[in-house]
């Protein structure tokens, strides 16, 4: 163990309980390290209650690609050990094709995933219909990625975060993190606890406590419905999400639509930057909700139960940061997740604590370190 | 569908007593009025399905003036959203429509309380309102076996009606302990005896026990026989129905939404029966439960203030003080008593939604995480049933509303110009 | 007779006075339960005002549909969770 510590309380702070936070302390507890989780509220309340859980092989650069896979192995590992209110589910993922153009956006991820060992099938427009019967007619068919899964993303991070406490770890819920410091964490009662290393895992807050760090918020809008089992039988995502979910500066929707193990259809998904109100904003959802229309015609005759809006931790190249901060040597970030939070929890988990063990990683760590977007240190 | 003459100056939510009232003395300044009610027929829930056959002659005068005054009732139709200021949405078993307003009266009403005990959730066991309501809407009564329990004036109304419909009312269980109390202090309010004969002659013949209640109900997949309790003595009855309600819980969930304040759990006005929010209004049960006459005095008021007519509004002021009193009287009353907490065991269902155990439930400090985790309160209910009697076993306070204020179809919630939902019609 | 209304309800005819609930017919029609929850156990209605959702049944083919807020009407096609 390589940890400038010692006479600390803990080797580990994690601040955030996410999925991301309790992932981590999961990996920490079983690599043999202390660990308290600060949580101010709920585990998993924040983005981790709002997120649709769809683990999902990603194949945005090489470098989401590794982490979505890498993350998604490690879903497969622990699957038959997830207790059922994590409705863990292997459905697969059909990326829609549309027209002609997205037909050939299909080819071109059948090869891409191929070439990297992921299973995948390409659907012709028949076979298309065949898999998902609500899907309107005249779409040109889709890649399905069976691998794909879905969880229940809250009890996922309340799991996680109880195999750690089975293995020692600590949990001070109800108490917010006021300032992180090298010595540990100061708490909104003034107390404080010191640590070794502490890591910031609070999702879309996290420059409320490292100012400088370049994570924003990226509002997103969803809906649930009442149960109709069998109505959706994949992840669905139309390949116009490309398109859309990769502009940076405007508002976007696409159909991306999910079979929950309890028979509800979870529909999404809304991007928006620059909005900081979580109220639901009906000219949006209205947007969102057409959008899945005109892929599923039935949809609007179901029963909507609940909608909600979540915020994305977005970073500037889309992909999480994973390491030491830049300018702090004991403080490590773990935040920056996007869209992807639930799949790459899995991975970042073991990229974070292989850094403070100096462990080899199963993948290449450069891609997620801060250092790649911070060059010059980052001082509050 | 979208009428661009679907907009009011007054529009009404809830055509109860409180809505009538309301919409009937703001339709005397000559505004354009509207009810908007999700029932099938005015009344609200005292006079359900009285539009036709009218139970009492206050009823039928009320009806009657409706009817004949220059109000638009709009029927069947579930206010869920405003996606701008001045405009509602309002699911029909057709489809949606919009509504237009100036000023807003809410007149929401309540809804009965359950709480939760072992068997409460067999087919067979239902509100004491809520098997009133079934029987009203036809359910045949006739020699059936019933037991009503729970807490409330409401009871006694429910077993009255009951009787008078051929049902063979076997006993009335109320939790409380004060009746006598409350039967002397009457003389304060002539009109509750006239009331309060009436119902004994009515309730002749049928036992009535107070500090009296359920503990549990049985039956293979239907409700065959209750066990009670009255002290330290329990004892078992078999019954075809049980009606079981624990008074009331108003219906704040709409007020919420157009971010009205609460004050205890009740929509918060001030004296001319104005919310929070400029514009909106509030009357009846949803700003706290005060039974028939103050809703409509309360209805009243509210019509009058709404449309400027405000010497009218003051004039009723006294009367309402004087049955408000009565309200605090017979809330007072009716407290629930700590024994009912301790009835739900481990595996007595509290979500029934959902399913979820009131050893799941009890788990959690608060809502949020107990939703997020067993999902309780998340079902179509929204957390209607589960709410306020999860808020008495466990002091849990209830959360935000969001849109759709009450499931309504995907289709209802997307608004661009002639939206999917409508075409398909 | 025109004061009368006839459906099916799990493809038995059922006969009721025009006015009634849909929850009125389906109990009279002796069917078991109007749903089945979650865990699997009847369920049969609760609140008669259309906010517990215990009395959810297909009405011509729209499930979900709470009876005890829906007139009956000659025709209707009615299945419960039996
Ligand atoms: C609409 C939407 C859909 C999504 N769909 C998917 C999907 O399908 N698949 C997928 O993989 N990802 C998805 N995501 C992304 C995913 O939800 C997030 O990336 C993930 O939940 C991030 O987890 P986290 O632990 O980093 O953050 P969070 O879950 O936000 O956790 C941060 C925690 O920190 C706590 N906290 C904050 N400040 C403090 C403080 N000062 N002191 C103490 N505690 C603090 C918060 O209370 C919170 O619990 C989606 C996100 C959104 C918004
Ligand atoms: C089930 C039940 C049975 C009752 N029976 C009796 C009785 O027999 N005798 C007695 O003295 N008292 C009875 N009461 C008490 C009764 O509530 C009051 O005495 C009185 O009816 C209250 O009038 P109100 O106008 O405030 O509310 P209500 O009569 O409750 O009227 C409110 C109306 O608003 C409608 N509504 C609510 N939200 C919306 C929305 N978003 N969109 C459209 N419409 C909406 C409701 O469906 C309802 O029709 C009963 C109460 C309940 C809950
Ligand atoms: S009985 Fe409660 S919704 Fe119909």
């Amino acid at each position: 163990m390589t940890l400038p510590m010692t006479s600390k309380a803990f080797d580990l702070a994690i601040v955030g309980g996410g999925i991301v936070g309790a992932a981590c302390a999961w990996e920490a507890a079983r690599s043999g390290l202390s660990v308290v989780v600060i949580e101010r509220s709920v585990i998993g309340g924040g983005a981790t209650a709002a997120g649709m859980g769809h683990i999902v092989v990603m194949d945005d650069s090489e470098a989401q690609f590794a982490l979505t896979r890498y993350s998604q192995q490690l879903w497969q590992e622990i699957a038959s050990d997830l207790p059922d209110d994590v409705e863990y589910e292997e459905c697969g993922t059909i990326w829609v094709a549309a027209d002609e153009e997205e037909m050939i956006e299909v080819q071109r991820k059948e090869v891409f995933y191929q070439e990297r060992g992921v299973a995948v099938e390409i659907l012709d427009a028949a076979a298309l219909r065949q898999s998902e019967p609500n899907l309107r007619s005249g779409l040109r068919g889709g890649l399905l990625v069976p691998g794909d899964s879905v969880v229940y993303p809250p009890c996922a991070a309340r799991y996680f975060l109880e195999q750690a406490q089975s293995l020692g770890a600590q949990l001070r819920s109800g108490v917010a993190v006021v300032a992180l410091s090298n010595d540990g964490v100061k708490l909104s009662d003034n107390s404080l606890i010191s640590a070794g290393i502490t890591v910031n895992a609070t999702g879309s807050w996290s420059p409320l406590l490292t100012p400088g760090i370049d994570v924003q918020k990226r509002k997103g809008h969803l809906l649930i419905t009442d149960r109709y089992p069998g109505f959706v039988r994949h992840q669905l995502v139309e390949l116009g999400y490309l398109k859309s979910a990769h502009s940076i500066s405007s508002d976007s929707v696409a159909f991306n639509v999910q079979p929950r193990k309890t028979g509800q259809v979870l529909i999404g998904s809304s991007r928006q930057y620059g909005v900081g109100d979580p109220k639901i904003e009906a000219a949006m959802l209205s947007r969102m909700l057409s959008r899945a229309a005109e892929y599923m015609p039935g949809i609007t005759q179901l029963s909507a139960i609940r909608t909600w809006t979540g915020f994305r931790a977005a970073t500037p190249d889309k992909l999480p940061l994973v390491g030491q901060c830049p300018g702090y040597d004991r403080l490590y970030l773990a935040t920056g997740h996007e869209g992807l939070g639930i799949t790459t929890s899995t991975g970042t988990a073991k990229l974070l604590i292989d850094q403070l063990l100096n462990r080899s990683s199963a993948i290449p760590i450069a891609p997620y370190l801060p250092s790649r977007v911070h060059q010059e240190a980052i001082h509050a | 569908m979208n009428n661009p003459g679907d907009t009011y100056d007054v529009l009404v939510i809830g055509g109860g007593p409180a809505g009538l009232a309301a919409a009937l003395s703001a339709q005397q300044s000559g505004l354009r009025v509207a009810i908007v009610d999700d029932n099938p027929g005015l009344g609200g829930q005292i006079w359900r399905g009285d539009q036709h056959k009218p139970g009492t002659p206050e009823a039928a005068q009320w009806l009657r003036r409706v009817a004949t005054a220059q109000v638009k009732f709009i029927s069947g139709a579930y206010v869920y959203e405003q996606p701008e200021p001045g405009l509602l949405l309002a699911e029909t078993f057709e489809g949606r429509r919009e509504l237009g307003y100036q000023k807003l009266i809410l007149a929401t009403g309540a809804r009965e309380r359950f709480l939760p005990f072992p068997g409460w959730t067999l087919p067979g066991v239902a509100g004491a309102g809520g098997l009133q309501a079934l029987v009203k809407s036809g359910l045949p009564m006739a020699g059936k076996k019933i037991v009503v329990a729970g807490t409330g004036p409401l009871l006694l109304a429910v077993a009255a009606y009951l009787q008078k419909q051929s049902a063979n009312v076997l006993l009335i269980a109320e939790q409380a302990s004060q009746l006598l109390s409350f039967g002397l202090s009457l003389w304060r309010w002539p009109s509750k005896i006239f009331q309060a004969i009436q119902l004994k002659r009515e309730l002749a013949g049928i036992r009535h026990l107070t500090n009296c209640w359920v503990e549990s109900a049985h039956g293979d997949n239907r409700l065959q026989r209750i066990t009670l309790r009255h002290g330290q003595k329990t004892w078992d009855v078999a019954c075809d129905y049980l009606a079981c309600g624990f008074h009331l819980v108003p219906n704040v969930e709409v007020a919420v939404f157009f971010g009205c304040e609460l004050q205890e759990g009740v929509v918060q006005v001030d004296e001319l029966q104005a919310t929070t929010v400029p514009g909106i209004y509030c009357a009846g049960e949803a700003t706290g439960i005060g039974g028939l006459e103050l809703s409509l005095v309360e209805g009243q008021i509210a019509g009058f203030a709404a449309t400027n007519q405000v010497q009218q509004a003051r004039a009723l002021f006294a009367e309402r003080d004087k049955l408000q009193q009565f309200a605090n009287l017979l809330n007072r009353t009716f407290a629930l008593r700590d024994e009912l907490k301790r009835l739900p065991q481990p595996d007595t269902i509290v979500c029934r939604c959902e399913d979820v155990s009131f050893a799941r439930a009890e788990k959690y400090p608060e809502w949020r995480a107990a939703k997020l985790h067993t999902r309780c309160g998340m079902g179509p209910c929204q957390g209607r049933i589960c709410g306020p009697a999860l808020e008495f076993l466990l002091h849990w306070q209830p959360e935000s509303v969001r849109p759709p204020v009450f499931p309504v179809k995907v289709g209802n919630l997307i608004r661009d110009a002639g939206s999917l939902i409508e075409q398909e019609q | 007779m025109p004061d009368t209304v006839m459906l099916t309800i799990n493809g038995h005819p059922v006969i009721v006075p025009d006015g009634s609930s849909v929850a009125t017919a389906v109990a009279i029609s002796g069917a078991m339960a109007f749903r089945r929850s979650v865990h699997g156990e009847p369920r049969a209605p609760l609140c008669g005002m259309g906010i517990c959702f215990e009395c959810r049944v297909t009405i011509n083919g729209q499930s979900h549909t709470r009876s005890c807020q829906i007139v009956c009407q000659n025709g209707m096609d009615v299945q419960t969770d039996e």
